[in-house]
């Protein structure tokens, strides 16, 4: 009974091999999607102003980024299993004020930066425990942590600021300079990416995450510990936010209670234009930063090409409306093309 | 042999009683005690609460929540959400203000700002039950998109000579009572939900809709239809609150109504509407409301912070949904345990 059954089964092998490529061409499609329209308008805004990509240009664009980068990096983390956070923009603003608070009061900035970073994370456990062990839908919850945390941290801060002539000199000129046009921060940024999209792509548990997204249900059969992994992608996510703050102190030099408000929506906006799907298990940590570096590069440009900054807003809702809608219609595309595939094998082998 | 049945029976009987006593107090009855409780609190301790002037304040200021917590949780009862009805409220009250200043007659610009809103509905349905895109990643593209709009449309200008009347009807309320003017359509609005949500067959489909869309389908349910006459009813209200707004406050701006949505959907669930669809009463929504409004106003009238205000408003939420599930996991987990001791004992005899 165990010996006799195989041969029939080891034929329909190389199909599913060929349709995976399929779809894996179809997502770097997306990503390269995103790239190209940066660059078009990258372009187009440097021959209608040629100052634009001049060097101080090309480092404006990215310190800009840089911040949405990092913590964009995290939500993509968090909406690949399925979920979202939107606490990220507070906090992003408690842990610039932690790290600016210990800086002023003559804290080294390497510790600084670790409390920022280790705050998040802090709040990272929070949503993670109250989204694992609760049950409870993600948006939910972490809308209301959004609340909680921005209380707390308007509370703590009052009326109080950090300006930044109360910081070192050293941290506030890591937050300008860089070698050539590639400032420090996107330099930590991009090795900050470079090291999640390797956990995501080759780490077993980084692989788990992808599974939740795509099914739940069948994670949890296939023995993956859901919960453990949800805690995962919620703490990274909170680190980056909170390693995000401490480089907004450094670029801007500039925190009140007020710091990251509203900062969530760019970032879920950033992540689904970069190819993250919402029902999640799909999309990449560089589709998501490339979103980033189109929303603030949108910024960046209409300025450059004399547009009143009151259109930046509605360009960023239909940029994200454009972007689901094309991942759906590329999905429905794919689905189709891989079911005439599948039918196509299935005659092949009756016949 | 009697004896062993015996004692297996006895723990399967009991608990039941225990958990139908449990099942009893449901979600929302237990806000409305609690909204009670406070009401009663406040008008016996708290200085100034009770007279007519605060209480139309009160009333007044939850107007705009309450108005679009109706259709809200109609549509979340139906499994889905938008998360633009402040952004549409925003563009209705600027469209108003710009009308205005192009000299239309008020009579006219109101029916206009209402269709408006019909659009901005029939957009998200569309997009969601034509397209199939998620609501939620949606809302947030088109909340984005019309907070645009608004801005593109009135720019930084705010319009405040609105016609004496009307703003009278926006302020105002009824002689020396604290009935606000704009508290009589509201109620005839609220009973209308009632009617819909909890007596018609178009309420029950909600419901069915809510709770299995596919089953819906297949025992006849229209569902995309119904869906979208949901959005459309949303943006509708959505567009009568900017309205309202505006001459309630007497100001028409582009970022008026900005972060409604959320303290709307954090009353909706509150009252005990399930995120997930298929369950919740409009009694408790409204009692939701209510809570929320009464506790922010008696917070201010004992001189909490605004921020601490924030922070109750978090923790509430994050209670309201973790509460419930969290009590059915317990309830869940003892039920199988029993069904464990029920089950066992019998076995070794029968094999």
């Amino acid at each position: 009974m165990t010996v006799t059954a195989d041969p029939v089964r080891q034929q329909p092998a190389p199909p599913p091999d060929a349709s995976r490529r399929l779809v894996d061409r179809v997502f770097k499609a997306r990503e390269l999607a995103v790239a190209l329209v940066l660059v078009l308008i990258l372009g187009a805004t440097q021959l209608s102003n040629t100052e634009f990509l001049s060097e101080q240009g090309v480092k404006d664009l990215l310190l800009n980024a840089t911040i949405l980068v990092l913590v964009a990096t995290g939500q993509a983390v968090v909406v690949i299993t399925r979920n979202v956070d939107l606490s990220v923009g507070s906090v992003l603003g408690i842990s610039a004020f932690a790290a600016g608070i210990h800086l002023r009061d003559g804290g080294s900035p390497l510790v600084a930066v670790l409390l920022a970073v280790g705050l998040g994370a802090l709040f990272g456990v929070l949503n993670g425990a109250l989204v694992s062990l609760g049950k409870v839908p993600a948006l939910v919850v972490t809308l209301g942590t959004l609340y909680i945390v921005r209380g707390i941290d308007s509370i703590w801060v009052g009326s109080r600021q950090i300006t930044a002539d109360a910081l070192p000199a050293g941290f506030v000129d890591f937050g300008h300079d860089g070698i050539w046009v590639l400032p420090y921060l996107a330099l930590l940024a991009t090795a900050v990416l470079a090291g999640v999209a390797y956990y995501l792509r080759s780490y077993h548990s980084g692989r788990d995450l992808y599974a939740l997204g795509s099914s739940p249900e069948a994670a949890r059969l296939a023995g993956i510990p859901v919960r453990a992994r949800i805690m995962t992608a919620y703490v990274l996510c909170g680190a980056l936010a909170g390693l995000a703050g401490a480089l907004y102190l450094a670029r801007f030099g500039n925190v009140d209670s007020a710091t990251g408000n509203g900062y969530e929506l760019t970032v879920v906006s950033a992540v689904v234009v970069g190819g993250v799907a919402f029902t999640g298990g799909s999309g990449t940590v560089y589709g998501a930063a490339l979103g980033a570096l189109l929303l603030t590069s949108i910024n960046s440009v209409l300025p450059a090409i004399g547009v009143s900054s009151v259109w930046v807003t509605a360009i960023n809702g239909f940029l994200l409306l454009l972007a689901i809608a094309a991942d759906r219609i590329l999905a429905l595309r794919v689905a189709a093309a891989l079911r005439k595939k599948a039918a196509r094998t299935r005659s092949a082998r009756h016949a | 042999m009697p004896d062993a049945t015996t004692t297996t029976m006895a723990p399967a009987v009991r608990p039941p009683a225990l958990a139908r006593l449990g099942g009893a107090v449901r979600w929302d009855t237990a806000v409305g005690v609690l909204l009670l409780t406070l009401l009663v609190c406040s008008f016996s301790f708290v200085d100034n609460f009770g007279n007519a002037l605060n209480l139309s304040f009160l009333i007044g200021n939850t107007l705009p929540i309450a108005l679009i917590a109706l259709p809200m949780t109609l549509l979340v009862v139906s499994g889905e959400v938008d998360l633009s009805v402040g952004s549409t409220a925003g563009l209705s009250g600027a469209v108003m203000g710009a009308l205005w200043n192009a000299g239309m007659t008020i009579e006219a610009i109101i029916p206009l700002c209402l269709l408006l809103g019909v659009v901005c509905g029939l957009i998200n349905g569309l997009l969601v039950t034509r397209l199939g895109l998620p609501s939620l990643a949606v809302t947030i593209g088109t909340m984005a998109a019309y907070r645009g709009i608004a801005q593109i449309v009135l720019g930084s200008d705010s319009v405040t000579d609105f016609p004496t009347q009307y703003l009278d009807f926006g302020s105002g309320r009824i002689g020396d009572t604290f009935v606000p003017y704009a508290a009589v359509p509201f109620t005839v609005l609220l009973a209308v939900a009632v009617v819909v949500l909890h007596a018609t067959p178009t309420g029950r489909s909600l419901f069915a809709t809510g709770a299995g869309e596919e089953a819906a389908r297949f025992s006849g349910i229209r569902v995309k239809r119904l869906k979208l006459s949901m959005f459309v009813t949303t943006g509708l209200i959505s567009a009568l609150t900017g309205v309202f707004w505006a001459l309630h406050y007497a100001s028409a701006r582009y970022d008026n109504a900005t972060g409604l949505e959320l303290s709307v959907i954090a009353a909706v669930l509150l009252g005990g509407i399930d995120f997930d669809g298929g369950k919740g009463t409009l009694g408790g929504a409204v009692a939701g409301v209510l809570l929320l409004g009464t506790l922010q106003n008696v917070m201010s009238l004992t001189n909490v912070s605004a921020q601490s205000q924030i922070v109750v408003t978090g923790v509430l939420l994050v209670i309201s949904v973790l509460a419930p599930r969290v009590g059915r996991q317990v309830s869940e987990a003892r039920a199988r345990r029993r069904t464990r001791a029920a089950v066992v004992p019998p076995s070794p005899r029968t094999s």
